[in-house]
């Protein structure tokens, strides 16, 4: 049945809803004026151009992409394993560690934040490298276990058992036949972490100091104190990130596939 | 023994940063503040006496439980069209929709508040529209309030709820609207009688979703309510960093993760009722 023009219109009205912040943010962040004006007064790359000379955010932006590379990394190195365990072998005790693997995000950020507060600060690990590295960790290596283990699942069986039939070790076929295949899904799952890590704020405002802070935690101050259209032009940097990750994801292995539940 | 070693790296990343900062946020909860602000080894639920004594507590759990319910709400009842279009929509189509849909969860929440001070400030596009066509003399204020909180958590709730929607409703067999159709029935009829009650597992899971994520929300209530707006979760912020009454902070937490459970639960036993 094709859909009627109540159907229509309501989707639409839902759509813009879902794409009017960041069409806005485009709009603004070339803007010539001093404040979010809407319509804006001219055109102009003045706050981008703003947003290059700061030094203190272009200090933040390198350390969130810094820091991003490593959390993937770390993330596809531990996680990568694991979801081949989960994927392909049976032990006891396979549904527990799948549930505790998985249940950081279950817990809200504001939590984990001030939880990974109370243990890293009487450490000295808040506001330090390997601390915002764990912490960032919390929710990437879950993702990453997730996306691995569709893609590990993903591969025939067949194919690997035809490799140990031909006499490859199964730690051989693992790593020449399911691995390869299974590429794709690892490049998804650490440009995924990549952005996880990139965008997490709530978590990184417990543990940032002024010693070392990420780019989304600036903006957020940012956006807290001051209205001007140097935060649009920031917003759309984030903006353009993830747009460039969603696009890879979803030509590798599907988006909602890579995100849904089930 | 292969896959426990398999399993090892990432089962220690996670005991060091999720297992053991979650044990000791219990733990701190269990601690004392003293009148001068230290914190005070203890054994005692105290703390929780106090939190839980406050009226300022129970004025936030229902500030929360309002705004969350509320968005939570308008959230699924607005991505309902956007799941059954998806769901009429050509197969061709239906990758392109449902990207547009979901992909707003990768953007930043703070991104998307930026976009929406351009969309409800006093300068922004809707007074501009209503000072245009004369509708108003004055801006009319839509942040940094209660409005403005319940827009932005709104549209960033959205997301989650056409994600289970989308699952849930492709589920539905459309030959029986047909049928209904066919058996001539308008399209309200059809709606009502049959889309509406088979979606109704779907809607209520993801009413449910979005409401738990809405109860811990911080950005937007933090950004769009301007410092004017108190949740829970903001509570929790300013206690740990502010204040810095960690027992206070931990208790508050705890109490939010207990409802949060209860929400879970509740959300479990309505899924195996419909399944």
């Amino acid at each position: 049945m094709s859909p009627g023009w109540i159907l229509r219109a309501a989707a639409i009205a839902g759509y813009t809803l879902l794409m009017a912040p960041a069409v806005l943010v485009a709009a603004i962040s070339f803007s010539a004026g001093d404040f979010l004006t809407f319509p804006p007064p001219g055109f102009s790359t003045r706050w981008y151009v703003a947003l290059l000379t700061n030094a203190e955010l272009m200090t933040a932006l390198r350390n969130s992409a810094i820091l991003a590379l490593i959390v993937a990394f770390v993330a596809l190195l531990a996680g990568a394993p694991a979801a081949y365990a989960l994927a392909r072998l049976d032990f006891p005790g396979r549904a527990a560690i799948a549930a505790f693997l998985a249940a950081p995000l279950l817990l809200p950020s504001l939590v984990l934040g001030l939880a990974l507060l109370l243990a890293l600060q009487p450490l000295k690990l808040a506001a330090t490298w390997p601390g915002l590295v764990l912490a960032h960790s919390m929710v990437a290596v879950p993702f990453a276990v997730r996306i691995m283990a569709t893609a590990f699942a993903a591969v025939p069986r067949d194919l690997e058992e035809a490799a140990w039939t031909l006499g490859a070790t199964r730690l051989r076929a693992a790593w020449r036949i399911t691995l390869p295949l299974a590429a794709p899904g690892a490049v998804a799952a650490g440009a995924l972490c990549f952005l996880v890590s990139f965008d997490e704020t709530v978590i990184s405002l417990f543990l940032v100091g002024p010693r070392l802070t990420t780019l989304p935690v600036e903006m957020f101050r940012y956006a807290e104190s001051r209205t001007d259209p140097l935060v649009a032009a920031l917003a759309m940097t984030l903006i353009l990130v993830a747009l460039a990750v969603v696009l890879l994801v979803e030509r590798l292995v599907g988006f909602s596939k890579a995100l849904g539940r089930e | 023994m292969i896959a426990y070693l398999l399993l090892l790296p990432a089962v220690a990343i996670l005991a060091a940063g999720f297992l053991y900062p979650v044990a000791l946020l219990a733990r701190i909860s269990l601690n004392r503040t003293t009148d001068l602000g230290a914190m005070e080894e203890a054994l005692s639920l105290d703390t929780f006496a106090k939190v839980a004594g406050d009226e300022f507590t129970w004025e936030l759990a229902a500030n929360t439980a309002t705004l969350a319910a509320g968005s939570a709400l308008a959230a699924t009842a607005l991505a309902l069209p956007v799941a059954l279009l998806i769901r009429a929509a050509p197969a061709r189509w239906r990758g392109v929709l449902s990207l547009m849909a979901i992909a707003p969860l990768l953007i930043s929440g703070t991104a998307r508040v930026v976009g929406w001070m351009a969309i409800l400030g006093d300068r922004g596009l809707i007074n501009a529209a209503l000072l245009w066509l004369g509708l108003a003399s004055d801006p009319v204020r839509l942040i940094n309030n209660w409005t403005g909180v319940r827009i932005g958590l709104t549209e960033s709730l959205m997301p989650y709820a056409c994600l289970v929607l989308i699952a849930g409703l492709g589920r539905l067999d459309t030959r029986l609207e047909e049928a209904a159709a066919t058996l001539g029935a308008t399209r309200s009829r059809t709606f009502l009688r049959i889309t509406l009650p088979l979606a109704l597992p779907a809607l209520l899971a993801a009413f449910l979703l979005t409401f738990v994520l809405g109860v811990s929300a911080f950005i937007t209530p933090r950004l769009m309510g301007g410092g004017r707006v108190f949740v829970v979760a903001t509570e929790i912020f300013d206690l740990a960093l502010q204040t810095v009454d960690w027992p206070a902070a931990a208790a508050m937490a705890m109490l939010l993760l207990g409802a949060l459970i209860l929400a879970m639960l509740l959300r479990s036993v309505v899924a195996r009722r419909t399944a």
